[in-house]
C-alpha cells in the first residue's frame, strides 16, 4: 500500500481506496501482457549499465523511462528518447536517483519508442458510488488528460459495466463511437477494451489506466503506459502480484509499522497517537488539532489488539524522532484495556521512552487496565478520563508545560 | 421499538465454531439474542455450548427457523457464505468479517439487490445493537440502554465512544447500527436513516460519517427530503491530509472530494447539525431533546 494517492486521470475522485496497491508502469504492462493487451517491447533496469545493456538489445530510438508511482514524470524530465548508446547512458545516468515530486527514482524501463499517430486515453475504475465498473474512453489522450477532462467533459465517454453481466462487446462499440474513435479502430478498440476489462476483473484491481493508448501508423492500438491499483485485500489469491509491492520510496516509519501488522501514516506534528479503530483515531487526530496540537501520525492498533502490538506501536511511534509527547485513546470492545496496559508496561520496560505519555482507557476492562497503570508507577505517565481531557493535557505535554 | 434486530431475531452464525466465532456468539447469546444455530461446513451435529452446528445455511433455517445471519468467517470464505445465507432465505445478513475482497463485494452486492427482501449489514462492521432487546456482532453492549437515540455509524470505535458521549448525558438507545467503512456497504447512511425515521421509539437520530466516498452527501440529500425528526452528524477526519490513506476502507481524501468539510458542509445546509467532536454531539443531542 503507498500511503501517497496522487491525483490521476479523470477518475481521480472515484479512487477513495485505502487498502490498494499500486504498480509501477512496467509491473503494469506485464500484467497486460499476460491478458493479451499489445505494450512495447522493454526491459526493466536498476543501474546505468543494465539500462545501456537493455536499450542496445532492444534498438534504438529507446525510451528511458523513470519506474515511479506518480503522474506527471514525463514533463518533469522522468522520460527521455534515446537515439543511441552515448544518449541511452546519459539520460539513464539523469534519471536514476532523480526525484520526482518526493520519490526517489530507484528502477528505469527501456523500451523501444513508438511511431504515435493518435494519442487515445481509457481506463476502467471500480466506482464506489454506482457500484460498478466505471469504463473511460478518450480520443484526446495523453499528457493533458486531466484538462480534457475539467474543460471538455463530452470528450470523455464514459459507461459502467453490470458486474454480474460483464464486458461485452456492445460496450465497446459504444464507448468508441460515443468518443468519436475512427471508424477502422472501433473494432480494434473494443478488442482491446474487452482485454483491459478481463485484466482489472482477473487481477481484482480498483484501477486500471491506459494514457495513452496510442494508434501507430499500422493502425493498431498500443497500451504506452500503464496504471495499475490492485485491491489488498485480494492479494491472496494472487501470491504473484503480492511479491510487487515496491518499498523502496517507503518512509521508514511507514514500513516498519507494515512489519509489525500496524496501520500507521506519518504526518508532520510531534504528537504520537495511538487508538484502536481508524474512525475513532481519526476523531482523535480532529481532537487534538482543536485542542491545539499538532498529530505525529495515525496509529491504528486495530480491534483485539494484544500486548505486544501495542509494545510493537510504542516503538513505531517513537521512532519518529519528532515525538514530543504520545497519546493513548482507546475505547475498547474487542480491545482489552487490560492487555493494552500490558504492552505500554512492556514497551517502557523496552524502550524506557524519555517523552511523556497521556492514557486515556475505556471500554472492555478499563478499570483493570487502569489499575495495571496505576500500580506500575510508569514515569511521566498521565492518565486522563476523557478523549478531550487527554488531548489538552498531551498538548500541553508537547508544548514543554509541566502538569499539576 | 427498534430497528433490524429485535426480540423475534433467530440468529443463526456462520463462523460458529471459530474462536473468534464463538466468543461473540454466546456474548451475543449472553445478552439475551436468540442464537438459534451455527453454521461450519464438515461440522453439522455438533455444537456449541448447546447451538446447534450445520453443515448449510439451509439445514439451519430448516431446523431452527434462522431469520437473521451473522457473519464470522475468514475474508476468502465470507462472500461465498453471504449468498449461502440469502439462498437459504434469509432475510437480514450481518456480516463482521474484515478484508473481503471488493470485486467479491461488488458481485454480492449487485445480486442481493436484485433480491429486494434481503438486507446486508457491512461487511466489516461491529453489527447491530438494540438495547434490552438483542445484540448481533461485537459492540460492548454493557455501555447502552434502552432509549430514544438512534445511532448509525461507519466506524466501530468511535461509535462507543459517541454512543458513551451520550450515555454519560443520560441517553439511551433504540438501536446502534454498524453499517461498515468498506467499499461497497450492503447498507447506507440512507438505509438505515429511513428505518429510523419509521421506527417510532427513535427521537433523534445520530449519524457518524468519515472522509472518503459520498455516502455522507447523499445522506444530506435524503434527509432534507425524507426525514422529519432531528438528525445529528459527526464527521471524522477534519485533519486527515489530503491523499494519505487512513487504513479504514474508504476513509482517504483524494482531492476535495470526500473531505471532512464538504461533508459537514452539505449535512448543515439541509438543516443537519454537526458536532465537531464526539462530545459536541452529546451537547447538541441535549440541546435538541433536552437534558
Amino acid at each position: 500500500m503507498t500511503c501517497v494517492r496522487p491525483r490521476r486521470g479523470s477518475g481521480a475522485h472515484l479512487l477513495e481506496w485505502p487498502p490498494a496497491m499500486d504498480l509501477l508502469e512496467y509491473q503494469g504492462k506485464q500484467l497486460f501482457a499476460r491478458h493479451g493487451i499489445p505494450v512495447p517491447n522493454g526491459l526493466p533496469a536498476t543501474t546505468v549499465d543494465d539500462a545501456v545493456a537493455a536499450a542496445n538489445q532492444i534498438g534504438y530510438p529507446a525510451a528511458v523511462k523513470a519506474q515511479v508511482q506518480i503522474g506527471g514524470r514525463g514533463k518533469l524530465g522522468g522520460i527521455k528518447i534515446a537515439q543511441n548508446e552515448d544518449e541511452a547512458r546519459e539520460y539513464a545516468a539523469a534519471i536514476l536517483g532523480m526525484d520526482i515530486k518526493g520519490l526517489i527514482v530507484h528502477e528505469l524501463w527501456i523500451e523501444g519508442a513508438s511511431q504515435i499517430e493518435a494519442e487515445y486515453y481509457a481506463s476502467i475504475v471500480f466506482d464506489r458510488g454506482a457500484k460498478a465498473p466505471l469504463l473511460i474512453l478518450s480520443t484526446k489522450g495523453g499528457m493533458d488528460i486531466e484538462q480534457v477532462a475539467e474543460e471538455d467533459p463530452d470528450a470523455l465517454a464514459r459507461l459502467h459495466v453490470d458486474p454480474l453481466i460483464g464486458f461485452q462487446d456492445f460496450h465497446g462499440r459504444r464507448l468508441a463511437f460515443e468518443a468519436g474513435v475512427d471508424a477502422d479502430l472501433v473494432r480494434p478498440v473494443g478488442a482491446f477494451l474487452a482485454k483491459l476489462y478481463d485484466t482489472f476483473v482477473s487481477e481484482e484491481a480498483m484501477l486500471v489506466e491506459v494514457n495513452p493508448l496510442i494508434v501507430t501508423p499500422e493502425r493498431s492500438v498500443v497500451a504506452l503506459d500503464a496504471k495499475v491499483t490492485l485491491d489488498d485485500n485480494s492479494l491472496f489469491r494472487h501470491p504473484d502480484n503480492a511479491q510487487l509491492r515496491d518499498l523502496s520510496n517507503e518512509d521508514p516509519q511507514e514500513r516498519m509499522a507494515k512489519e509489525r501488522d500496524l496501520i500507521y501514516v506519518k504526518l508532520d506534528g510531534d504528537i504520537g497517537i495511538l487508538g484502536n479503530g481508524a474512525g475513532l483515531v481519526m476523531s482523535t487526530l480532529d481532537v487534538v488539532a482543536l485542542a491545539g496540537g499538532a498529530p505525529a501520525n495515525f496509529l491504528d492498533a486495530g480491534g483485539g489488539s494484544k500486548a505486544e502490538a501495542i509494545t510493537a506501536a510504542v516503538e513505531v511511534i517513537l521512532s519518529n524522532p519528532k515525538v514530543k509527547a504520545v497519546l493513548f485513546n482507546i475505547f475498547g470492545g474487542i480491545t482489552r484495556c487490560d492487555e493494552v496496559a500490558r504492552g505500554l508496561i512492556e514497551a517502557f520496560d523496552q524502550i524506557k521512552p524519555t517523552v511523556p505519555f497521556v492514557v486515556r482507557l475505556d471500554g472492555t476492562n478499563d478499570v483493570e487496565g487502569r489499575e495495571l497503570l496505576a500500580e506500575a508507577e510508569l514515569p511521566n505517565v498521565y492518565p486522563a478520563k476523557t478523549m478531550n481531557e487527554a488531548a489538552e493535557k498531551v498538548v500541553a505535554l508537547a508544548r514543554g508545560e509541566v502538569l499539576a | 421499538m427498534s430497528v433490524i434486530v429485535d426480540r423475534q431475531t433467530r440468529l443463526c452464525v456462520s463462523g460458529i465454531t471459530g474462536r473468534e466465532g464463538t466468543f461473540h456468539a454466546l456474548n451475543n447469546l449472553r445478552y439475551g439474542t436468540q442464537v438459534v444455530s451455527g453454521v461450519t461446513p464438515g461440522k453439522g451435529g455438533q455444537d456449541v455450548e448447546g447451538i446447534p452446528v450445520f453443515n448449510t445455511f439451509h439445514d439451519a433455517v430448516a431446523e431452527t427457523g434462522a431469520n437473521t445471519a451473522m457473519i464470522f468467517v475468514p475474508p476468502r470464505f465470507a462472500a461465498d457464505s453471504i449468498l449461502e445465507a440469502q439462498d437459504a432465505g434469509i432475510a437480514t445478513i450481518i456480516a463482521v468479517t474484515e478484508g473481503i475482497p471488493a470485486h467479491d463485494e461488488l458481485k454480492v452486492y449487485t445480486h442481493l439487490k436484485r433480491n429486494p427482501n434481503v438486507r446486508l449489514i457491512g461487511p466489516n462492521c461491529p453489527g447491530i445493537l438494540s438495547p434490552g432487546k438483542a445484540s448481533v456482532g461485537i459492540i460492548p453492549a454493557s455501555f447502552f440502554k434502552e432509549g430514544n437515540v438512534g445511532v448509525v455509524s461507519r466506524s466501530g470505535t468511535l461509535t462507543y465512544q459517541i454512543g458513551n458521549e451520550l450515555a454519560q448525558r443520560g441517553f439511551g438507545n433504540s438501536s446502534i447500527v454498524g453499517i461498515g467503512g468498506d467499499p461497497v456497504p450492503g447498507s447506507s447512511f440512507v438505509d438505515i436513516i429511513g428505518l429510523f425515521q419509521d421506527d417510532p421509539e427513535t427521537e433523534l437520530i445520530v449519524m457518524s460519517g468519515e472522509i472518503g466516498g459520498d455516502a455522507e452527501e447523499r445522506a444530506a440529500e435524503f434527509i432534507a427530503e425524507h426525514v422529519t425528526k432531528p438528525v445529528v452528524g459527526y464527521i471524522a477526519g477534519f485533519t486527515a491530509p489530503p491523499g494519505k490513506t487512513m487504513g479504514h476502507a474508504g476513509a482517504i481524501v483524494s482531492g476535495s472530494q470526500g473531505g471532512a468539510v464538504a461533508k459537514a458542509e452539505a449535512l448543515e445546509a439541509k438543516g443537519v447539525r454537526v458536532g465537531r467532536t464526539p462530545t459536541e454531539v452529546a451537547d447538541i443531542a441535549i440541546e435538541i431533546l433536552g437534558g
